[in-house]
């Protein structure tokens, strides 16, 4: 008898445990669809070099990086600095994908900030942007040595992150290239 | 009571033309067959802008929305299924692309969670009403024990019905 009236207040605790977890999610957050699958495959000419053309398949065997940017992006503009350091410390080769951008306005961007790209390929329509799954620039994606993405993370990145969630995943390869 | 009508009207109107503005933005698209773009209009209202989130990309004017409208609409024209397209969409963007989620292990108690919910409560209103139906002499009353039975029909008998005169004066019998 007494347990019937402490149900209300178990579905009450219940309740509030279920909003307070509601708070802590990010409702904007899509996870990825290409998390442990094969990396979508593309051919696109490099920036600055458009003889030039870049595949995945040419860093296969390695990890690496792949930096979905844009001169128009403003919040590429932050995690340029953080790119620039982890080219420097040499974890990894990053390719960039130059989405939907004006290639001389690209060339310029990197002229001005240091250009931390093994490759930057343009992906003026944007298609290969769509098979990867892009929403917004700038995202970035980590490959592994069988040619799947093991991560991504969608904005800018930050020295933080690339502490806590990609540093692990990029020193867990002992035999990581430096390529910069 | 008239102006309060023509107001509410008159915001009425407003806010429909508002909404007409926002799918003014969509660029028109040429198909061979009313069919094919009858399945154009169905699709881009099923599915999601992965850019605003809460509109589909009929009602989108962002650059993605319409790059997804232009796949939409080239892959109709190339004879793909609506199965085809949708599938495309959700290889890349996930179940969150489809503003109808798929019926999956995750989607399971949303979509089940509410008929489980009714069943449970039907369940405990039927067995409550029951309880409550079946009082303490119910149930010894239509056993098909005898010897229940018996005990049942005695303790009946000695209890005295109410309102019967015997329970109402007592006394009435001593005096005899």
């Amino acid at each position: 008898m007494k347990l019937k009236y402490i149900i209300p207040l178990i579905v009450f605790f219940a309740m509030a445990f279920l909003l307070a977890k509601g708070l802590t999610l990010d409702p904007k957050a899509i996870p990825s669809t290409r998390i442990d699958k094969a990396a979508p495959n593309f051919t696109l000419p490099v920036l600055s070099s458009e003889a030039e053309q870049f595949s995945p398949s040419e860093l296969k065997g390695k990890r690496w990086i792949l930096n979905v940017w844009a001169s128009w992006c403003v919040s590429c503009r932050y995690e340029h600095p953080v790119l620039n350091d982890i080219a420097r410390a040499g974890l990894a080769p990053i390719v960039g994908l130059n989405y939907k951008d004006k290639d001389d306005e690209a060339a310029q961007w990197l002229k001005e900030r240091g250009d931390p790209y093994y490759k930057s390929v343009v992906d003026q329509d944007g298609r290969v942007g769509i098979d990867w799954g892009v929403i917004a620039v700038p995202e970035t994606f980590i490959i592994d040595e069988k040619g799947n993405v093991i991560y991504k993370h969608t904005g800018p990145i930050t020295r933080e992150l690339v502490n806590a969630e990609m540093l692990p995943l990029l020193t867990a390869n002992t035999s990581a290239p430096s390529n910069n | 009571m008239m102006k309060k009508t023509l107001l509410l009207i008159a915001l009425f109107s407003a806010l429909m033309g508002s909404n007409q503005h926002s799918y003014a933005v969509i660029e028109a698209v040429e198909f061979e067959t009313k069919k094919q773009e009858q399945r154009y209009k169905v699709l881009i209202d099923q599915l999601r802008c992965l850019v605003c989130q809460n509109q589909n990309l009929a009602g989108s004017d962002a650059p993605l929305a319409k790059d997804l409208r232009d796949i939409t609409a080239n892959m109709i024209k190339q004879g793909d299924s609506d199965a085809t397209i949708k599938a495309f969409m959700r290889d890349r963007y996930g179940d969150f692309v489809l503003y109808e989620p798929p019926f999956n292990w995750s989607t399971a108690f949303l979509w089940l969670g509410p008929f489980v919910l009714l069943v449970l409560v039907s369940i405990g209103l039927i067995l409550n009403i029951k309880r409550r139906q079946e009082d303490e002499l119910f149930k010894p009353t239509h056993a098909t024990d005898d010897a229940v039975r018996i005990k049942v029909r005695n303790l009946l008998r000695d209890t005295p019905s109410i309102g019967a005169d015997s329970v109402i004066k007592p006394n009435s019998d001593n005096k005899k």
